[in-house]
């Protein structure tokens, strides 16, 4: 009885789920249109709600901005003269891919630079901890030097030993 | 000795990296990401014609030229254009033209908004399915828009006119224009 229920209970889930979908049907001239309404509305950013395209998104201007691109579609207009519409009005920010420009060299190549330098970087590291050991050796004049400062000490130990006693 | 110095950079070198990157993600953090900046700014007025809120006859791009204007975006239904209102009627007391644009809203709705709250605009443009504001780059309301006397739009509020902020930058912008 309860298994029943819960599963009665999903199901009806599912179903509200499938019902809140904000997909409203337009009719399509042709099947190219449909695939290019497609392309364009989940390409398209929905500005209310940040990070959802147009395509799924419940907002009301989302909504707007689908019967837009449908009405532009169907009069004709190409792919590239929609985006530039939406980019008129609402900026670069609207398309999820920003086209590659002075403005967006650096968030289009900045991962790679950064990638490129962390690898410079790390090579230097290994390289130089590679080198350490020989420049940790001593030079003979001063492992002389040592020998001397070390007998020098022995000495003196022994007379304030001696000094003592 | 020579071989000091580029030690010591080596040995600083990740704190530098460390503290630039803190300093633009720290950057990145103070930007709010509802704004959405205007690509229409220091760009005419975008043409329309739209019927009018409790008087007949129609409103065009063409009525902006010859005044500085504020092009105050609303709707009964919004929530934060009922903060904004008292500025905005304060505003209009000064004397500057504030012209309503009532976005995707119903006309006994926003009648009966304007006839409690007060009604501070020369005009209420009314765009009921928001087909022009799409054209004025609106993805929300409030905005208000600053139109100079040629009928170009020098700048744009997202958000309350009761923020302090931003009607600090709006007045700027507007004392600049005359």
């Amino acid at each position: 009885m309860k298994k029943q229920f819960i599963t009665g209970l999903m199901a009806f889930l599912f179903i509200a789920c499938a019902t809140a979908a904000p997909i409203e049907t337009f009719k399509f001239d042709s099947r190219q249109h449909e695939q290019l309404f497609q392309k364009l509305s989940e390409g398209l950013r929905c500005l209310v709600c940040q990070n959802e395209a147009i395509a799924e998104s419940n907002a009301d201007l989302a909504k707007d901005l689908r019967r837009q691109v449908y009405n532009m579609i169907e009069q004709g207009k190409t792919e590239d003269q929609i985006k530039a519409y939406m980019v008129q009005r609402y900026g670069d920010y609207v398309l999820f891919r920003p086209p590659f420009k002075p403005l967006t060299w650096l968030l289009w190549l900045g991962p790679g630079l950064l990638f490129v330098l962390s690898i410079i970087f790390v090579l230097k590291i290994i390289r130089h901890k590679a080198d350490k050991p020989e420049e940790d050796e001593l030079s003979p004049a001063e492992l002389e030097r040592i020998k001397k400062l070390h007998t020098e000490k022995m000495t003196t130990s022994v007379d304030q030993e001696t000094k003592h006693q | 000795m020579s071989d000091t110095k580029p030690s010591t950079f080596r040995r600083f070198a990740p704190l530098i990296f460390f503290i630039i990157l803190a300093a633009l993600l720290g950057f990145g953090l103070t930007l709010n990401p509802r704004l959405v900046p205007s690509p229409l700014i220091n760009k005419p007025v975008p043409k329309f014609t739209l019927p009018l809120l409790n008087q007949a006859g129609s409103f065009s791009d063409k009525d902006l030229k010859g005044h500085i204007t504020l092009v105050n975006v609303w709707a009964s239904w919004c929530f934060v254009c009922r903060q904004e209102h008292a500025e905005v009627k304060r505003l209009s007391r000064q004397g500057i033209r504030i012209i309503g644009f009532n976005y995707k809203d119903k006309a006994a709705d926003a009648k009966a908004w304007l006839q409690r709250l007060g009604n501070p605009y020369r005009k209420v443009i009314v765009d009921r399915t928001g087909r022009v504001a799409i054209d004025w780059g609106v993805y929300g309301a409030p905005e208000t828009f600053l139109v100079d006397r040629h009928g170009i739009i020098r700048y744009k509020v997202i958000g309350s006119l009761a923020d302090p902020d931003n009607l600090k930058a709006l007045l700027k912008k507007m004392k600049a224009l005359k």
